[in-house]
C-alpha cells in the first residue's frame, strides 16, 4: 500500500486559514488502512479543525467525505455536484489523490492533509515500513525476495557495504541491514551460490530517472 | 600472481606490487577550504617514505576539497596520487567523466568505494546518488581502461590507464560473505585491495587464509590496512562508535593501561608491531598506514617496520 503520515495540524490551519467552507476527503484505500486518511481520520481532522476555529471566533462551515478511492475517475466524479458549496478541498488521500483532485476541480484549491511517505506493509499496528520504489524494473528474483533498492541504505545491488554489523545498518542500529537479510534468506533457499553473481548495472530509465512514468495496455483500453 | 608479473599499467605502485615488493601507501585527507597548500604539506610528510599517497573523497560525507583537484596536486609535485571515488555523490556520466579528467593528468591509481552515507556528514538532508554501486565502479573503469570504451558503448580516445583498486572489510557482517565478497570484488576487476584497519589480527588472519584457500590470492594484491591510535579514548571510541570496526579488548587494555601521555607512543608500537606481524602472512602484499590527522607520524611507522628505504621502480 501506500503509506502516507498525518501532518501537524499547525500546519493544516495554515493551509486554510483563508477558507471559510471547506471540505475535508478521505480515501478508503491505503489511507485508510495506514490510519492517516481514511473515514476515522477525516471525523478526527473535522472535529479538531472546527474547534480550532471556534475558538478563534471564526465561522467556517467544515463536512467531510470519504471517497472510495481518489485515484479513479468515478469516485471522484461522486462530489462534482456539491463543489460549488466549497472553496478549498483537504484531501487527506495520497499525494496521487490530491493531484488527481486538483485536476479534476481545476478552479478549487486542493490542499494536502498528510504526507505520503512510501510504498510499505503494516508490520505491527501503529507500524508501517518501506519494502518497494516503484523502480520499474523488479530484481526480486534475484535478491530472495528481498529489494535493495528499497531497504538498503545505499541501494546497493552487490551488497553489503562495511557498514553493515550485527544485521544491522550503519545509519541506524534499529534498521535491518538489507544485505544481511538476502545473505540469511539465500542461505535459507540454499541458493548462497546466488551471492556470487555480480548484479549488472541498473537501467533507471524505468525510475524516477526517467522521468514521469506511464502503463499503457492496448488491450484493456476501452 | 608469480613473484615478478607483468604491470598492465604505468602506476609505479602496480609496477613495485609486480616485482614482488611489499608495498606501502598511506591516505591525505583534503582540507576543508581551498588552500591545496595544505595537501601538499601533507604530501612532504610523507613522501619518501610511501610509494603511493591516497586522497579520500568527502570522507565520512563532510564536504572538503575535491579529490581529484587534490590528486591533481600531488601529481604535479612529481608524487604517485591514488585517487579515491565514492559512488555516494555523482552518477555515472560524472564518474566516466571525472575518471577521465584523472587520465588527462597522467593518474594511475584509484580506489572504488560506495561511500560512507551522508547522514554522517554535513549535510544530511542532501539527496545521495548510487546510481551504481562500488562493484560496478570497478567494471566501469575497467571496462574504460581494457575495452577502451564508455559505458554507453562510444569509444573512448585516448582511454585511462588506472590501476583498479577496491576496500574489503575483514570485519563487517555477515562474516560468511566476506571471502564470497572479496572473489565478487576480483571478479569485477579489482586489482588492489587496501583493507579496513586491522586491530583484530587473529580474524584478519582468518579471512586471507580464507581468501587462499578459495585460491584469491593470486589474483590480487592485499595491502593490509592500518591506523595507529593516538589515545585509549580513540580505541574506545573506534570500537563502540564506527561502523564496521573490529577494535579487540586487549587492545584498548593495552592503551588504557600506560598513562596518558604515553598513548600515542603505545598506539605507534601496536601499529608497527602488527605490521611486522603481517609481514609474514600469506597474501599480504603491502600496507596502507591510514594516519588519520597525524601523517607526521608515517615516516617512523615505515621505518620501524623495516619498509624503509622504499623500493626504485
Amino acid at each position: 500500500m501506500i503509506v502516507a503520515d498525518k501532518k501537524p495540524i499547525e500546519e493544516i490551519i495554515e493551509e486554510l486559514k483563508d477558507f471559510s467552507r471547506i471540505l475535508i476527503a478521505g480515501c478508503n484505500e491505503c489511507v485508510t488502512v495506514c490510519e492517516a486518511g481514511g473515514k476515522k481520520e477525516v471525523g478526527i481532522l473535522a472535529s479538531a479543525l472546527r474547534m480550532y476555529f471556534m475558538n478563534q471566533g471564526k465561522e467556517v462551515k467544515i463536512d467531510e467525505v470519504t471517497l472510495e478511492r481518489q485515484c479513479d475517475h468515478e469516485y471522484l466524479e461522486e462530489i462534482r455536484n456539491n463543489m460549488d458549496h466549497y472553496d478549498a478541498v483537504l484531501s487527506i488521500a495520497c499525494g496521487v489523490g490530491v493531484q488527481f483532485m486538483a485536476e479534476k476541480y481545476f478552479d478549487k484549491p486542493v490542499l494536502p492533509g498528510v504526507n505520503t511517505c512510501f510504498l510499505g506493509v503494516t508490520e505491527e499496528r501503529g507500524v508501517w515500513t518501506e519494502r518497494c520504489q516503484a523502480c520499474g524494473k523488479c530484481i526480486l528474483a534475484s535478491t530472495g525476495g528481498i529489494c535493495p533498492v528499497s531497504r538498503c541504505a545505499k541501494r546497493l545491488f552487490n551488497g553489503p557495504c562495511g557498514g553493515s554489523a550485527k544485521g544491522k545498518c550503519e545509519i541506524n542500529s534499529e534498521l535491518d541491514c538489507a544485505w544481511q537479510l538476502i545473505v540469511d534468506r539465500l542461505k535459507e533457499l540454499d541458493r548462497l551460490e546466488d551471492y556470487e553473481k555480480l548484479m549488472p548495472i541498473k537501467d533507471w530509465s524505468t525510475d524516477r530517472a526517467g522521468g514521469p512514468r506511464k502503463v499503457v495496455r492496448e488491450d484493456v483500453k476501452l | 600472481m608469480s613473484k615478478v608479473a607483468s604491470p598492465k599499467t604505468p602506476s609505479k605502485l602496480e609496477k613495485i606490487l609486480a616485482a614482488g615488493h611489499l608495498a606501502v601507501t598511506s591516505e591525505c585527507g583534503p582540507p576543508r577550504g581551498s588552500d591545496g597548500s595544505v595537501i601538499e604539506k601533507k604530501a612532504q610528510l610523507i613522501k619518501d617514505h610511501v610509494d603511493a599517497i591516497n586522497i579520500t573523497d568527502n570522507q565520512t560525507s563532510v564536504t572538503r576539497l575535491s579529490s581529484l583537484a587534490s590528486c591533481i596536486r600531488l601529481k604535479l609535485m612529481g608524487l604517485e596520487p591514488v585517487l579515491q571515488m565514492v559512488v555516494r555523490d555523482r552518477n555515472r556520466i560524472a564518474l566516466q567523466s571525472d575518471i577521465l579528467g584523472a587520465a588527462s593528468f597522467d593518474i594511475h591509481n584509484m580506489l572504488c568505494l560506495s561511500g560512507d552515507h551522508q547522514v554522517f556528514g554535513d549535510n544530511a538532508s542532501g539527496q545521495n546518488v548510487f546510481d551504481i554501486d562500488s562493484m560496478q565502479l570497478i567494471q566501469t573503469v575497467r571496462q574504460m581502461r581494457d575495452e577502451g570504451k564508455f559505458l554507453g558503448g562510444d569509444e573512448i580516445k585516448r582511454p585511462p590507464q588506472l590501476f583498479v583498486g577496491a576496500a574489503a572489510n575483514p570485519f563487517a557482517d555477515p562474516f560468511e560473505i566476506r571471502v564470497a565478497r572479496l572473489a565478487k570484488k576480483i571478479a569485477a576487476g579489482a586489482e588492489f585491495i587496501q583493507t579496513q584497519c586491522i586491530y583484530n589480527l587473529e580474524k584478519f588472519e582468518l579471512w586471507i587464509k580464507q581468501a587462499g584457500d578459495r585460491g584469491l590470492l593470486d589474483k590480487v594484491y592485499i595491502l593490509a590496512g592500518l591506523t595507529p591510535m593516538k589515545t585509549a579514548g580513540m580505541a574506545k571510541y573506534m570500537k563502540n562508535r564506527v561502523p564496521g570496526m573490529d577494535v579487540p579488548d586487549d587492545v584498548i587494555k593495552r592503551m588504557s593501561g600506560v598513562p596518558k601521555e604515553k598513548q600515542a607512543e603505545e598506539g605507534i608500537k601496536i601499529c608497527v608491531e602488527s605490521i611486522q606481524r603481517l609481514k609474514e602472512v600469506e597474501g599480504v602484499k603491502g600496507f596502507h598506514i591510514m594516519a588519520i590527522e597525524w601523517e607526521e607520524k608515517v615516516p617512523e611507522i615505515v621505518e620501524q617496520s623495516g619498509l624503509y628505504p622504499r623500493p626504485e621502480v
